[in-house]
């Protein structure tokens, strides 16, 4: 058994002359809910195809529950944000296909949970199904596979706010339950605040932060002052100033002398002080470095 | 059994909301010695909040002695919160001096404030600000 979910070392892939994702190295515990965040074309998707097997890297290394990606296909469950599903198929024909591919995993409560909880009829086929229940019976087929890790790109994009409610709750209550790692990228944060305890910020091609969410929270201060003040011994992310005043998000670098006012930042304000400094160093704590083992 | 609710803008970390609706149950009477709490897994599939987040609400529970995890069974109430019920003589103290601070001329913002500031000397806070 290994403790590590995820560890990716050097990746990059590039498609033609273009890096879509580059130098990325991190490492993601076992067990954990991760966040994959970071802006349209940051590199997300790739990074989920990478780990999910669908694509070769380019540069460097990716693995998967201490092995390549195709060695752990069977425990890795990959929903695309196209949600590819057979839509001359039934539901019901869906989850017996599930269950054939599945053998001796296939959770056929897990599985049915799901799509019962959207009063979908299992008759009914796939082409008939408007996006957001396909991505409930994509879903209810990640969930009965009872993959040790989901890997699920935008998962909750095209749902409503009641059954997003709802799936994301199955889904976290069965993660749980199972000690499954969970990777979802996806731009909805005040919901990725509740529903992860891990992130992984991607930003053009290359990981910007990597680590607990607590932990990355901790190391971060969102502080106010006078302009003319000295940040001299502190990693400075951002740093804006209006009139007399400046406000600033640091990784402290010892103590805070001064009149600061110092609040620890919402993970709101850490990634979009990120996203707007791409010059800022990237962060990674300690369970996300990368480890020798 | 209590339900709670997850307040996303409220700025107070979600773990602590668990904490603080579960002594507020205890404190009304909601919750008695002997009743159980929602599993994780209830609680985790009604609020989509991480799992982890709610057996850190427990764990402070059972450490404040409020609560016991029983193998298999759930989490039960032990003991209820109540020290300030309404015929304390505490409260008869409080309402004297409360009428004491009306004839000498502070609104009820005024008395909030002296309140409040007489509260944070004498109480740490151990909520809110741990995170």
């Amino acid at each position: 058994m290994t403790d590590t979910a995820i560890e990716a070392a050097g990746l990059g892939r590039s498609f033609g002359g273009r890096r879509a994702l580059r130098d990325c190295t991190f490492r993601l515990p076992t067990g954990r809910v991760c966040a994959l965040v970071g802006p349209n074309g940051a590199g997300k998707s790739t990074l989920l195809t990478l780990a999910a097997g669908l694509l070769r890297p380019t540069e460097g290394t990716i693995r998967i529950l201490g092995t390549g990606p195709a060695d752990a296909r069977e425990r890795i469950a990959y929903v695309g944000q196209d949600k590819p599903l057979f839509p001359q198929l039934t539901i019901a024909e869906t989850l017996w296909l599930g269950r054939e591919l599945n053998p001796g995993r296939w959770d056929d409560t897990a599985a049915r949970r799901v799509v019962d909880a959207g009063g979908l009829d299992p008759a009914a086929r796939v082409r008939a199904l408007s996006g957001g229940q396909r991505t409930r019976v994509a879903l209810a087929l990640a969930l009965g596979k009872r993959a040790e890790v989901l890997l699920l790109d935008e998962p909750t994009a095209d749902l409503d706010p009641l059954a997003r409610r709802q799936l994301t709750g199955l889904l976290l209550a069965d993660a749980g339950e199972n000690g499954t790692t969970v990777v979802m990228s996806s731009h909805i944060l005040p919901e990725l605040e509740n529903a992860c305890d891990h992130l992984v910020l991607v930003d053009r091609g290359s990981v910007r932060l990597a680590g607990g969410i607590d932990e990355l929270l901790a190391a971060h201060r969102l502080v106010t002052g006078p302009a003319s003040a000295d940040l001299a011994p502190h990693t400075v992310v951002e740093s804006r100033t209006t009139g007399r005043g400046l406000t600033a998000l640091i990784r402290p670098g010892g103590t805070l002398s001064g009149d600061w006012q110092t609040v620890e930042p919402s993970l709101e304000d850490l990634l979009l002080a990120h996203l707007r400094s791409p010059a800022a160093p990237a962060l990674l704590t300690p369970p996300a470095e990368a480890t020798a083992r | 059994m209590i339900e709670y609710r997850i307040d996303r803008r409220s700025g107070i970390a979600t773990y602590v909301q668990i904490v603080q609706q579960t002594k507020q149950a205890l404190r009304l009477g909601l919750l008695r010695p002997g009743d159980r709490l929602p599993t994780a897994r209830e609680v985790v599939e009604a609020t989509a909040i991480n799992p982890n987040t709610v057996l850190k609400a427990y764990r402070e529970l059972e450490r404040e002695g409020l609560v016991e995890a029983r193998r298999g069974l759930g989490t039960f109430v032990r003991r209820t919160l109540g020290a300030a019920g309404a015929d304390t003589p505490l409260r008869g103290e409080l309402a004297d001096w409360a009428a004491r601070a009306r004839a000498a001329g502070l609104d009820r913002d005024d008395v909030a404030a002296l309140f409040t500031a007489v509260l944070d000397e004498h109480f740490t806070q151990t909520q809110g600000d741990d995170t």
